[in-house]
Formats: C-alpha cells, structure tokens, sequence
C-alpha cells in the first residue's frame, strides 16, 4: 500500500509539472500583451514594467526562473493588482471556493446516490421517468440559467414575506450558501443520478444479491449491504475530479451571487492575459485535482479490497 | 506556501456561518449607506491607480489640493488658495486639513507623491498627466532625478509649482487622483505593501476604509480628522457587494439590499416592468469610429473615408441600434458638456455634420475607387461586449448596403484589441475616449501626431499646429478658436466617425438625496449625500 501511494504520488508531482509547463507554452502563444492598458505608456515606462515582471528575459530564461519560484512556492505578483501577491490571492480566496465547493458536493452526492437509488428500484416506473426527466434538465441547462432563476427565487420569496428570508447575494452566513451551493452542485447531482442508477441497475441482477435474497436477508440489508456499497464505487471515482471541477468551475456561480471566491480570478486572470495569476491558479488548481485523484485511489483500496491486491 | 491553519479554517467555523445578516440599502439612524461595486478596486495606489473603480473609491477616501462642489465646480480641497501665472502656480494649504491619524497633511506630502508618479520605477500609466510640471516628462524618461521635479515645499503650508509650459487648466488637473498627496514615512513604512490592505493606507478625504476584504466588501466611515467633516452627513458607505452581473445588481436592489445601480438594455425592461423610477446621465464619454491613417491602409484615403461618413447615421445609432435612455447622437469628438469661453464649447462652436447623402457617399466612393483600384475587404476591430459586437454589425450592413463596402468584424477581447490597436492590425477600430481633466485639451490632444494613443497614427501638421497653440495658450478665446479649427479638420478629414455620447440608466433609492453625478472624477459621488427619513 506505502508503495503504491508512493507511485501515485510521484506521478502526481510529473503531472503537475506537465500542467504548468503547457499552460507556460499555452499563455504565451495568447496574443495580446498582458502589459497593455487603456492608456499608451511611454518606453522608458513599459521597460520598467517588464523588468518588474520579469518579461525583459528570454521567454526559456523565464521559464525557469518560474520553475525555481514555484518550487520555493511563490508565484509572484498580480499584474492586475500591481501590490497583491498571488499567494495571497490563493490563501484568501480559494477557502471561500472550497467551502462553496464541498457545500455543493454533499448536496450533489447525497441527493444523487438518493434519487440514483431510487431510480434504479422504481425502473421504468412514474418516479424513474420524473426523476430521469429532471436529470436531463440539470445535465443540460447551464448553471448561470440555475444561478439567475435560484437568484430570482430568492427575490420573489423575499417579497412575499416582506423582508429578507434569505439573502439574494453575498458571503458570510450559512443563509448566503445555500442557495449558491445548491445551484452549483445541481449539474454533478444529475450526473451522480444517472450514474448511480446504471450501477445499480448492474448490481440488482448480480448472482451475489441472488444468493443473499435467497438466504432470507431482509430487504433493508441487501439494499445497504450489498447493493448500494458495490453500486457506488463509480460514484466515488468520478466525486474525487468534480470535486476540483466544482470548486474551481464556479465562476459564473461566484460573479451571479457576488462570492469572493478563487474562480472568479481563475476566469478573469486568463481574459486579463494576467501571467502570474493564471500560472499560480492553474497549478494550485492543477495540483489540487491530481490531489483529489490520488485520494479517490487510494480510497477504493478501502472500499474495495481487490484493488488493494492489484 | 505559507498558509496559517486558523486563517484557513476561519470561513468554515459555526460563529463565522451564523454571523449578522447584511444592512439594508439605506439606514437613517446611522446615515449608513449600502452600495455594489462591479469589480474591486485593482490598485488605490493613488499614483498608480487609472481604472474608474479605484477612482470613485479613491475620490472618496482622498482628497487633493482643490475638489469639485455638487456641480462639479473646482473649489478649494487641501488647498484654501492659490495663485497663477504662466510659469508658477503657488499654493497655499489650509492649516486644519489631516491625515487620518491625526497629523496634518503638508506640502511636501504633495511634492513626495508627484515624486513618485514621474519617477520611471514607480511605472505609473498615468504619469502623463503630470507633464506640464517642469521636468516631469524629463524624469519619466530616466533622463533626470526626481529630486528635479517642478513642486517644491517653500514651507509645510506653501506648494510652488514652476510649470513647463503655461498651462490655463493645472489648477482643474489638480483634482485628478495622481496628484493626491502620499505621506513618505507612511509609504516606506508600508513597501510593497503600500495601498494593498485598508491598513496599508493613510486617508485625508471625507472617509476612510476601515475594512477591506478583498473582492467582498469595503466598508468605508466617516473620517473624523476630515477638516469639514461637519458637512458630511453619511457616517458610513458599505460597499457590501462585488459583482459584475447587472441582473445580480438589480435583483439586490429590488431586495432593499442596495441603494443604487446601473442597468443595462436587458434589465433595463426588468426595472421598467417593476415601475422603478429610472434616472439618467449622460457620462461624457464620446465613442467613434478611428480609421487607420498608415501608409498602405484602403483608409488611409480620404474619400473613402468622407463616403463612410456620408451614408452614417448617427441617428439610427442612437435610437435603434444602442435602444437604451441617455445616449446622444454622436456630432464630434468633443462632447456636450465641455466648456468653450463662455458657454459650452459644442454652442459656440457647432459641430460640422454631414448629414446622410448618398449622392455625395457615391461620388466620393468613385473618387476613392480610382484612387485606389478597388476597395478591398475591410477589417472592423472590436472588443467582445455584445454592444460593439452589435454596433459592428449595424455599420458592417450600412457599408454593404449602401456602399457595397464588405466589413469584416474582428472580435478581440480586451488585450487582444489594444495589442491590435498599437500595432496597427485594423482599418477601422470601435474606440471610445473619457476625460480626465476638465478642460478641452483631454480630448482635443487625441489626434496629435504625438499623442500614443492616436491608433490610427493620424498625422496632421496643422492640427498638431493647433494643438499646441492651445496646450501654450492662456486665453480663453485663443484656445477655444484654435479648438473650433480642430473640429473642423477633423469633420473634413474625416478622421474619425463619431458614433455617440455614453448615455447610462441607473436606480438611485429615493431615501437619498445629494448624490453627485460627475463627467469627471470619481462617479457616483456619495460625498455630500445624505439619507432622508
């Protein structure tokens, strides 16, 4: 097992290393000039800039001088925001992200092994076709259409008792996540359903739940036991990477509901060609995912035996 | 990376989840006011900052040597008084204005921050502004020290500023942000740091930021060392909300969370169904149509150009195609409210119009056909807001329809377009100008040769000529005729197409009154506003 998640690991650090080195490679060849503003400097002002950042080396020489800063952890400075650090932007804004994040996981997973569950018992049934509908429905509708509705919700609910129930937009109380949460957790929710259903739909003809029916368990236990462990396995391989997507694909989620989280600065960094900041974000965020792989894997070990022995 | 655990885990705690619930829009008993931003404030560096965010908010938390009254008029800040010639300008500083710990603010605050806006390691993009100071262009090309600089403190309350060239307009300069006054043992104390945190800032307007979470909130009270604090009525301004989305603005308006917003043409109809009362305001802004003047460019020829001119309608631009209030049809590049010598500049001197013709478009057309051979495909540069987007696809039909011009639209994102711009890749880019002083000069230099933000590199001997005469002229008349001579040149010569005025919409909460609507300077202005019961 030690060596096992060793390898991992290690495969991990590689992976990051290719992430930042192509999303490098990448950001340069954007054209534009992350320099450039509204207003046209003068040569002598522009030198001064790129001496700051760096950008008066050679694009390899700057490569590497990246490399070495982000294995001492730094990722420089904001070119937007010329006094803020980008470790700063992370330290300050990425927990908002995560708390939103594992908010919405919890209501995507429980509510989809629920209704995935639920599915796959009733099959073909009124409830299955209801709740395959309304999963279609979450697959395909954006989030920002979920957003602005949830928004507007919350508007209309407000009025009606003539005072504020629960807060349009906004962090700080639980009452902000809510509704943000929900709406970001919706799309991973009908995800998890479909999925959830197919794999027990599998499980219910397994020889295993024959014997264990044909022993006289009761219903409850097959269902717990038996069915529902063995079915969520796929579950928990693809809640590792949409965890990372979730908490970094918040972006309109955080712009409808006026959150500070790091996904607005992820999305901005790139349409501002902002060096620093899309390098330390696609890291930590790169980082973060492979992080969350590795994590799924050594997991199954726990749920799964057999993986273990492989 | 250094991250402390309780900072970390700090959002995640009950006491943090179950905190008090957001203020309203508007508190009578505390004059507390509640507002969205539509982004945060990049940089309050006074010397750095050049974005209309950081701007509004510095223009409440500062104050220069002169500030602007309710009407935008320039009457004394720091400054109690002054005088002026063409080679000095001398300022005499009140002795009750302070920082806001206490100390008060002195001349040599003002000398150290002109300091270091011109000087070239501070890179400030707006350093520009400073040039009619003697020496200022000098120091920001590296060419001499900043100790150099034309502003030097004759005592703690007397500023003398030895000027580079007679400048009728520095006093009305003064009010921009880069020229509000940094205290340097503050500064160095603070380094890198300076401006990034609310304690990284020493304040000396009206109020001062006590709490600043960045891209959440900032939360801005009343600063009781302000000299005229007594006529400021709010105590404080909570900028409570960070986000771009109108319909997220507009949703915590209807809540009573918020006491103001701007709208646009899609929730403009949302405000008007819920019978809110819209207001406008026309921001000063012209926007236009810049050719690319270069050699080798199909619009480098004039009657091209004057052929384009005459099928534009300004207004169908207005009324059809932007469809929202406030917009004015675009005339010049001189908007409405600029001063002439004694009234408005646009009364005393009427913009030249071409009116819609298609008889003269098509023998111009002709002319410029045989001037150039043929007229090849041309390239419409424009950033990708759904707005120029529309407006790209308006003029790409006009020249189609009544030219058999084909545009092409190029949709560049913000960095993409001004890299574009600089380096020449367009024949005609969708532009647009805002002031920063009040004088006619922030618009009129636009097209000098000189100027790096003339993108379409129009180069005019004559109109540099004019320029010129009126950056070194003090007379009213003088300025205002070479100005008028300006605008004709630049309707003959076609230079640029002048599209339309910005015109806003904006809910304001009926519970406040006061609040300053500006052309110039920080927009909205909540300084001297206060809440009714």
């Amino acid at each position: 097992m030690l060596v096992y998640t060793l390898k991992r690991l290690f495969a991990g650090v590689i992976t990051v290393w290719f992430i930042a080195t192509a999303t490098f490679i990448a950001m340069h060849q954007v054209p534009g000039d992350p320099l450039m503003n509204d207003k046209a400097v003068s040569a002598e002002i522009r030198a001064n800039l790129e001496a700051k950042y760096g950008l008066d080396k050679p694009v390899t020489e700057q490569y590497f001088i990246f490399l070495g800063n982000m294995l001492s952890g730094d990722f420089g400075i904001s070119f937007t925001q010329q006094n803020r650090r980008v470790n700063d932007i992370i330290r300050d804004h990425f927990p908002i992200s995560a708390i939103l994040g594992l908010l919405a996981i919890f209501f995507a997973a429980t509510g989809g092994v629920l209704w995935g569950a639920l599915t796959a018992i009733y099959r073909n049934r009124l409830p299955d076709i209801v709740i395959m509908f309304l999963v279609i429905l979450g697959i395909s509708v954006p989030s920002f259409v979920f957003a602005a509705l949830g928004q507007l919700f919350l508007v209309n609910l407000n009025s009606l008792f003539g005072q504020s129930i629960i807060p349009v937009a906004g962090w700080g109380t639980i009452w902000h996540m809510l509704m943000p949460s929900m709406v970001l957790g919706l799309g991973t929710m009908a995800l998890l359903t479909r999925l959830m259903r197919s794999s027990m739909l599998e499980v219910v003809n397994e020889d295993y739940i024959k014997t264990a029916r044909a022993k006289g368990l009761s219903p409850t236990r097959i269902f717990f036991r038996h069915q529902l462990r063995n079915a969520i396995l796929p579950v928990i391989t693809v809640l590792g990477p949409q965890i990372a997507a979730i908490t970094t694909g918040g972006f309109v989620v955080e712009l409808v509901f006026a959150i500070p989280g790091l996904g607005r600065y992820f999305v901005q960094a790139v349409q501002q060609l902002d060096y620093t900041v899309i390098m330390g974000t696609t890291v930590f965020y790169g980082a973060f995912l492979v992080l969350m792989v590795i994590i799924v894997d050594i997991l199954y070990g726990f749920i799964d035996p057999r993986v273990r022995l492989s | 990376m250094k991250i402390s655990l309780p900072k970390f885990f700090l959002p995640f705690s009950l006491a943090y989840c179950l905190g008090a619930q957001a203020s309203d829009a508007v508190d009578f008993e505390s004059q507390t006011l509640t507002i969205a931003l539509t982004q945060e404030p990049p940089q309050l560096n006074s010397a750095k900052a050049t974005d209309q965010v950081s701007g509004t908010v510095l223009g409440h938390l500062m104050q220069g040597l002169v500030r602007y009254d309710r009407r935008g008029n320039v009457i004394p800040g720091v400054a109690e008084r002054w005088e002026m010639d063409e080679k000095t300008a001398t300022f005499w500083l009140r002795e009750d204005a302070k920082w806001s710990d206490g100390r008060p603010v002195t001349a040599h605050d003002f000398v150290f921050a002109w300091q270091r806006v011109v000087d070239p390691k501070t890179a400030s993009e707006y350093a520009f502004i400073l040039a009619p100071i003697k020496n200022a262009a000098e120091i920001n090309e590296g060419k001499l020290p900043v100790t150099q600089l034309g502003a030097v403190a004759l005592d703690d309350r007397t500023l003398q500023v030895s000027l580079a060239r007679p400048t009728a307009y520095f006093v009305k300069l003064t009010v921009f942000n880069t020229f509000y006054p940094i205290r340097q043992d503050f500064f160095e104390s603070r380094g890198d740091q300076y401006a990034a945190e609310a304690k990284d800032l020493l304040y000396n307007g009206p109020f001062k930021l006590t709490e600043w979470t960045h891209s959440a909130s900032l939360k801005m009270v009343k600063n009781e060392h302000y000299w005229d604090s007594e006529n400021i009525s709010l105590n404080a301004i909570h900028a409570d909300y960070i986000t771009a989305d109108t319909r997220a603005r507009l949703n915590l308006y209807t809540d009573g969370k918020i006491a103001f917003t701007r709208l646009d043409g899609e929730t403009y109809k949302d405000a008007l169904s819920q019978r809110f009362r819209i207001r406008r305001f026309t921001t000063g802004s012209t926007f236009f149509l810049e050719y690319n003047h270069r050699p080798g460019k199909p619009t480098g020829n004039r009657n091209l150009r004057k052929a384009i001119q005459s099928v534009f309608d300004p207004d169908e631009m207005v009324n059809r195609v932007l469809a929202t209030p406030g917009n004015l049809r675009g005339e010049s590049l001189f908007p409405v409210w600029i001063k002439g010598v004694k009234d408005k500049f646009r009364k005393e001197y009427p913009a030249p119009q071409a009116g819609y013709n298609i008889k003269e478009a098509k023998r111009y057309l002709e002319l410029a056909v045989k001037e150039l051979g043929s007229i090849p495909p041309l390239v419409l540069l424009v950033s990708d807001s759904p707005t120029a987007t529309k407006q790209g696809e308006y003029i790409q039909g006009v020249l189609l329809n009544k030219l058999g011009i084909e545009l092409k639209i190029d949709v560049q994102t913000f960095k993409q377009r001004l890299a574009k711009m600089t380096s020449g890749e367009f024949d005609i880019v969708g532009a647009g100008w805002g002031p920063d002083f009040d004088d006619i000069l922030t618009f009129g230099d636009l097209f000098a040769s000189w100027n790096m933000n003339n993108r379409g590199r129009y180069n005019n001997p004559e109109y540099d000529r004019l320029v010129r005469l009126t950056m070194n002229s003090t007379d009213p008349k003088t300025r205002m005729d070479a100005m008028g001579k300006a605008q004709q040149i630049l309707f003959d010569d076609a230079v640029v197409l002048p599209q339309y005025e910005q015109g806003v919409i904006y809910l304001l909460n009926p519970k406040i009154k006061g609040v300053a609507r500006r052309v110039i300077g920080p927009d909205p202005d909540f300084t001297y506003a206060r809440i009714v019961p």
